[in-house]
């Protein structure tokens, strides 16, 4: 059996691919390419909400808003773990995304223009996030999939609390439910798009699905979200933005709009209202950081330095 | 007469079962090297192909906390129940989530 004969067996049984083992070079790049996106998106996705961890309406909603964004922060990490055992280091991560040769999900380019839109996030975004994160767990990259895991137990709290938060809008006065509404309105459709293009337009599906990196087809999870949101938007007994939703009892799924994807296709190539403002924040964030790097370094070379010296 | 385990390293030995789960720790032994630890843990821990890959670490290249810590370790979280999905009651028809 050659080598890829070997990989594919693996695949084909539902066996996970270990980092040691042997891998074709294009499956390799795919998952660098994926999962290192897919980090950058949890840490980049942190500047939205972190937006309004100083206003939020109360002390409760604040630790929580806060909990969130610090788990946002744990999910990159064990994503950029992930990818680092595929060869590439986190230093090579981050300069791609901050040269933009790496993208993040277009998501996080809107911006959070009232407390409603932190709700919306919660419920919608992460809900989106996890309809996809489910799925991925089965990933057929061992690391990859551990992470997702990992990750899908600590989303839940993500979502419920963007519920509970846009709920109590919701039941509030004539203008928090307005708020509320608007916030739907503005994220829903951006949330439809983070599960990307049309599988027909989409670059790298092929290959991921025989590859088992991916697992279910960008509309098929979309369908999914689509099906399990009109529910939620009910109970909240707020307006559904997509005019078009409908129950199709052939199917089994509701009908819905298409999307925009002129603007999704804009947004990705870095003309959302926040790109600009998202990696250049970041770039400062991280040069900011740069002391805090070097005291650490200079601290290990003086024990390195210590140690040698009490050893001789 | 010296014990000949106190010349040998130990080592700490974890086993994967099956291709996709984390490697678990089994046990420890005792080795000359990472080589021999690697051999003894195959044969005292993986008789009966109990797996499909093994890592051995030195014992002292561990790092742990100390139980007797752990109040003041963990106790940061302890106040902090809103961490958990269970926290957040919803209506019913959307509990689910
Ligand atoms: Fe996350
Ligand atoms: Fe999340
Ligand atoms: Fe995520």
């Amino acid at each position: 059996m050659t080598p890829e004969e070997n990989f594919m067996r693996k695949i084909e049984n539902e066996e996970k691919i270990e980092p040691k083992d042997w891998m074709p070079d294009e499956y390799r790049k795919n998952l660098i390419r994926q999962i290192s996106q897919h980090a950058h998106s949890e840490v980049i996705g942190m500047q939205p909400e972190g937006n309004w961890i100083t206003r939020a309406p109360s002390l409760r909603r604040k630790a929580v808003l806060l909990s969130k964004v610090q788990d946002e922060a744990g999910h990159g990490l064990y994503l950029y773990s992930a990818c680092e055992t595929l060869g590439i280091s986190r230093s090579e991560m981050i300069e791609q995304l901050q040269s933009g040769k790496a993208k993040y999900s277009s998501i996080f380019n809107y911006p959070t223009l009232t407390w409603a839109d932190v709700g919306a996030i919660g419920w919608l975004v992460d809900g989106a996030a996890i309809v996809n994160q489910v799925s991925l767990q089965r990933t057929s990259y061992g690391p990859y999939s551990r992470g997702m895991i990992r990750i899908c137990k600590e989303e839940s709290f993500h979502q419920r609390q963007g519920y509970e938060a846009i709920l109590a809008l919701a039941k509030g006065s004539e203008g928090q439910k307005a708020m509320a509404q608007d916030a739907l309105n503005r994220f829903y459709w951006p949330a439809l798009m983070m599960f990307g293009p049309h599988d027909s337009e989409s670059a790298h599906s092929a290959k991921s699905m025989t590859w088992k990196i991916k697992r279910e087809t960008n509309d098929d999870l979309r369908q999914k979200f689509v099906d399990q949101t009109v529910k939620q938007i009910e109970v909240l007994g707020l307006e559904h933005p997509d005019k078009n939703i409908k129950w199709n009892e052939e199917r089994g799924h509701y009908d819905s709009s298409d999307l925009n994807w002129d603007e999704f296709w804009s947004v990705i190539n870095g003309n959302g209202h926040c790109n600009r403002q998202r990696i250049e924040h970041h770039v400062a964030a991280h040069d900011e950081g740069e002391w805090v790097r070097d005291a650490i370094t200079a601290y290990n070379e003086k024990k390195r330095a210590k140690s040698a010296q009490n050893a001789a | 007469m010296t014990n000949i385990t106190e010349k040998l390293e130990l080592f700490e030995v974890f086993v994967r079962s099956k291709r996709g789960l984390d490697h678990k720790h089994v046990g420890s032994l005792h080795a000359e090297d990472h080589e021999q630890a690697l051999e003894y843990a195959r044969d005292c821990y993986t008789r009966r192909s109990e797996g499909v890959s093994i890592w051995v670490v030195k014992s002292s290249d561990i790092c742990s906390s100390q139980e007797d810590d752990a109040d003041c370790f963990y106790d940061p979280s302890d106040d902090k129940p809103y961490r958990h999905a269970t926290y957040y009651v919803l209506p019913d028809p959307v509990n689910n989530m």
